[in-house]
């Protein structure tokens, strides 16, 4: 009894501290500067999924069955890999629907009805019982040990009545402060910015505490990790190899461990509360999704060191390790920050769950009972939203007296893990009914029940009735001979389904019920008009435009309804919806005969959503309305042809653009098209003009011996020689023009064969010797590579080489004509070079020389043009360009004329 | 352009979730379960590290692309 009284003061002033917090961070809110609206904040107060029993249990569950407790971590990641795409969508129907629960979401997808909002409160309060009396034990359990060390061993110690045990008075501690907490308002979707912050904050605590210990034990205990492991593996008590071996169930008991906890994670309500309803703002959803992981990660890092460690400590129960190693140890100081650690994790789960419970359960089975109660509910004189904030306080209380209950009676049976699983597969039962419904239209609220019934029958019968057997309120034959002695429906083994884990097992038979039954019965049922419009809404839940749709038609007066929101939610939440001046003031008796506007219909059922739940909304704002309260059928169609428009709308947008692009495709093509056109049109007009000038002469001197029969020999000679030499240009030029169309229409043919350039030189060289005489040019050969290879086609080839000799002929300087040619080798290319000493080209003449029919003038002086068709070096270029090779022209290097330069690709064969 | 950057999104997303379920489902996680000289399992290692891994690619991809 060192410490008792020492520890309850820690233990009550931290509580303190934590409401301090609260009521700062709701002042704060109150002045619009809130301290939750960060996603820092946000990741934080989502860590209350690490609760006592990640504080405790996790150390205890890798003593006993090696790493099968990260797998409760690894699910939540997951589900926040998918958060932009789940968790978001969620978000924005529970903001557009003033959702306040799971079983509220649950219910208004499937038309808002009452049956399913029962339901899911009740497998909820049943589910999660068992798991806040862990935290209740937990607590209990972590107080006596830091108190009684070493002298009692926890599970000795059996009180002697109600008001002796200290769980009791744990619970109704915690009672209090989650009435502080969580009634402040009544608008249940308005969040619990205080308990927000005071949660985040916890989530600080019991990282820092869990961190603390851990380093005490590695580094202080032992030197270092490596030194903890060396010293493990020599241990004799030792005997884990922390592989999957040890997990129950190996690979397959890991499988169904890493779904349980994804699901988990999405369903247990005080997740949803925390994930979804008291989410500020979406994109804290961004940086969370991997904050969130993280602290998992980090606060996961340290319990297997802490499991080693405690086995070789060898003292006590494996679920105390944690509070163990320190106070063996000796240091009470940090045993008080590991209790504080621990009491952080408990109370937060405890806060945020028994406020998402109790709301389900006023919400839920409460007021649909009140709204039954005839006599109250005419009775307009009564003021009831005092009455719902009472309701949720008693709420509150029972369902920790509860939890307390259930802890005194069973709960010392069990440890802190199976309590866990045992809730975390009950709440999975909700994942069918909550994602399948987000995605898929055609589920019914029949469906959904059946499911919701069926799942939690299985899970009832795999999980919570062997449990009683354990702890002896059955006999334990019903676990091991099955009842009635019948052995295939062994709860543990349904079936004859045995060797598998009991968890796997139960989820993998209760998820299968469920699902059958819900997508059995949703495809044999009709959905009602209100359930095919809230399945269109929640749907489609990501498109904005879609949320905003109005769908109250019928008739009422203004004063009736300020009646009716008055009575439940008080006159200053009235009169702000009807955007009254004070908070005193009354509607004038003018306004109250008005009629309600659709919009004004919606915004009232929206805030007695927000504090009521969606059904029982719903049943309020009917009682008032007259005629025709919700033409759904209209409100369906309005919806599906916005949907389908908008589907439309994307398809035409996607053509549209589909068709620009292909516009200006063509565009782009006729374009080209029209220049090719002008090119063809220009060339047939050189082409006839060049063809025209030879013929003309042709004809003319052809005409004049015709018509001149006693011309003079010698003269017709003169002539006959002029139409022969103006023939053979005549044919030169319609060979040139069938050569460049097949080059150009792409049909040249060339046969290819390993060519010598110095061979081929030489000839063109021999073949030409005849003209250079004539126009008495000197020609010379730099020949210094005797095997010049390449693939060409040797006839093509020495074509160009001539038509390049030729020209360069044409224009050497007149006092001392030189043309020089050269064979020189450049990386993998050889290069050809025909050089002449006349004027040279200049610059910009130098591209226009490969155009057709582009002909230089022979001397710069003169105006003469040089003799020829004019194609010659297109063809060239376009017979180059077959080959791979390149012809162009270049600075003059030897002589200062023009040097045009052959290139082509080396063949080593 | 805005709605195909989304779909895109998405696709990553998924498939980021598709590289966890083959990092943290069995066949990758037998090829570790395997005693080191100590006599511990390296699952305990890989796990860790893998984990790691995928929470510094959705950090990137959440910090860089949305």
């Amino acid at each position: 009894m060192r410490h008792e009284i020492a520890s309850l003061i820690i233990g009550l002033g931290y509580l303190g501290f934590l409401f301090l917090i609260a009521a700062w961070a709701d002042k704060r809110a109150a002045e619009n500067k809130s301290v939750i609206n960060s996603p820092l904040v946000y990741a934080f107060s989502i860590a209350v999924y690490c609760t006592a029993w990640t504080f405790y249990g996790s150390v205890g569950r890798a003593a006993e069955t090696g790493l099968t407790f990260v797998i409760t971590y690894l699910g939540p990641t997951l589900a926040m890999l998918l958060g932009w795409v789940l968790i978001r969508k969620m978000q924005r129907i529970t903001k557009a629907q003033k959702i306040t629960s799971i079983a509220d979401f649950i219910s208004a997808r499937f038309g808002k009805s009452s049956w399913l909002g029962i339901l899911v409160t009740l497998i909820a309060v049943i589910g999660i019982m068992p798991y806040i009396a862990l935290q209740l034990k937990a607590i209990t359990l972590s107080h006596a040990l830091l108190t009684n060390f070493p002298n009692t061993t926890s599970s000795q110690m059996q009180p002697s009545g109600f008001l002796s045990d200290k769980a009791f008075w744990v619970a109704l501690v915690l009672a209090l402060f989650t009435l502080v907490f969580g009634t402040r308002h009544l608008d249940a979707s308005e969040r619990h910015e205080g308990m927000v912050a005071a949660i985040a904050f916890e989530s600080l605590i019991k990282l820092i505490a869990f961190l603390a210990v851990g380093i005490f034990v590695v580094f202080w205990l032992y030197q270092g990790p490596l030194d903890l492991l060396t010293q493990a593996a020599k241990h004799p008590n030792l005997k884990a190899n922390l592989g999957l071996e040890q997990v129950p169930g190996g690979a397959l008991g890991w499988v169904g461990g890493l779904a349980l906890s994804t699901l988990a994670f999405l369903t247990l309500p005080r997740q949803f509360q925390v994930l979804v309803i008291e989410n500020v703002n979406e994109n804290h959803l961004k940086r969370a999704s991997w904050v969130f992981p993280l602290y998992l990660l980090i606060i996961n890092l340290m319990v297997l060191p802490l499991a080693l460690a405690g086995l070789m400590l060898g003292k006590g129960n494996p679920d105390d390790y944690v509070l163990t190693l320190p106070l063996a140890a000796g240091y009470d100081l940090l045993a008080v920050i590991v209790f504080l650690g621990g009491l952080s994790a408990a109370t937060g789960m405890v806060i945020v769950e028994t406020i998402a419970l109790s709301t389900m359960v006023s919400n839920h089975l409460v007021m649909p009972l009140v709204l039954r109660w005839q006599a109250l509910h005419t009775n307009s004189n009564l003021n009831l939203s005092g009455w719902l904030l009472g309701i949720r306080r008693v709420a509150i209380i029972f369902i920790l007296l509860l939890g307390y209950l259930y802890h005194s009676l069973i709960g010392d049976s069990y440890t802190l893990v199976t309590t866990g699983m045992v809730s975390f597969a009950a709440a999975s039962q909700f994942a069918p009914a909550l994602l399948i419904g987000l995605y898929w239209r055609g589920a019914t609220a029949k469906g959904a029940a059946a499911g919701l019934i069926g799942g939690f029958l299985v899970w009832a019968y795999t999980l919570l009735l062997p449990g009683f057997a354990m702890s002896g309120w059955l006999d334990i034959s019903f676990i091991e001979q099955g009842p009635w002695q019948i052995g295939w429906l062994k709860p543990y083994a349904l079936f004859g389904l045995d060797n598998w884990d009991i968890y796997t097992h139960a989820l993998f038979y209760s998820l299968l019920v469920n699902l059958g039954l819900l997508i059995g019965i949703s495809l044999f049922t009709r959905p009602n008009h209100l359930e095919q419009t809230q399945a269109a809404l929640f749907t489609q839940g990501l498109r904005p435009e879609v949320m905003q749709t109005s769908v109250w038609l019928g008739q009422t007066s203004q004063g009736e309804l300020y009646q009716l929101v008055k009575r439940y939610l008080g006159q200053g939440a009235s009169n702000k919806i009807f955007s009254l001046e004070t908070a005193t003031s009354n509607l004038g008796a003018e306004r109250a005969e008005t009629a309600a506007s659709p919009r004004l219909i919606a915004k009232t059922e929206q805030a007695l959503t927000g504090a009521l739940g969606s059904a029982s909304a719903r049943v309020l704002v009917n009682s008032v309305i007259r005629g025709q309260a919700l033409d759904l059928d209209a409100v369906l169609s309005i919806l599906d042809t916005t949907s389908q428009a908008l589907e439309y709308n994307k398809r035409l947008e996607q053509q549209s653009a589909e068709l620009a692009l292909i516009g200006e495709e063509l565009r782009a093509a006729n374009e080209r098209l029209r220049e090719v056109d002008k090119l063809k049109d220009e060339f047939i007009a050189t082409v006839s003009h060049e063809l025209r000038t030879p013929l003309t002469s042709i004809r003319a001197f052809a005409e004049i011996l015709n018509d001149t029969p006693d011309l003079e020999q010698q003269q017709k000679q003169q002539f006959l020689q002029v139409i022969v030499k103006e023939s053979k240009r005549l044919s030169r030029l319609i060979e040139d023009i069938l050569d460049l169309a097949r080059i150009e229409s792409g049909r040249l043919r060339l046969e290819l064969s390993q060519v010598n350039l110095t061979d081929l030189i030489t000839d063109a060289a021999t073949a030409i010797t005849q003209i250079y005489q004539e126009r008495q040019v000197e020609l010379r050969l730099e020949l210094n590579i005797p095997a010049a290879l390449v693939k060409a086609d040797a006839d093509r080839l020495q074509q160009v080489l001539i038509n390049l000799l030729d020209n360069a002929s044409k224009f050497t300087s007149k006092t001392e004509p030189l043309v020089e040619l050269s064979l020189e080798e450049a990386g993998n290319s050889w290069l050809i070079a025909v050089e002449d000493n006349g004027a040279g080209i200049a610059a910009a003449e130098r591209k226009k020389i490969f155009e057709k029919f582009h002909q230089i003038k022979k001397h710069q002086a003169s105006n003469q043009l040089a003799k020829g068709t004019g194609l010659g070096l297109a063809i060239s270029r376009g017979i180059m360009q077959h080959h791979g090779g390149l012809l162009y022209v270049t600075e003059p290097q030897k002589l200062q004329g023009a040097r045009f330069v052959l290139e082509l690709p080396k063949n080593s064969h | 352009m805005n709605k195909i950057n989304k779909s895109n999104l998405t696709a990553k997303f998924v498939a980021l979730s598709l590289l966890f379920l083959i990092l943290f489902l069995p066949p990758a996680l037998l090829l570790f379960n395997v005693n080191s000289s100590l006599g511990f399992s390296y699952l305990p290692l890989y796990i860790f590290i893998s984990w790691l891994l995928v929470i510094v690619l959705l950090a990137w991809l959440v910090e860089t692309h949305l």
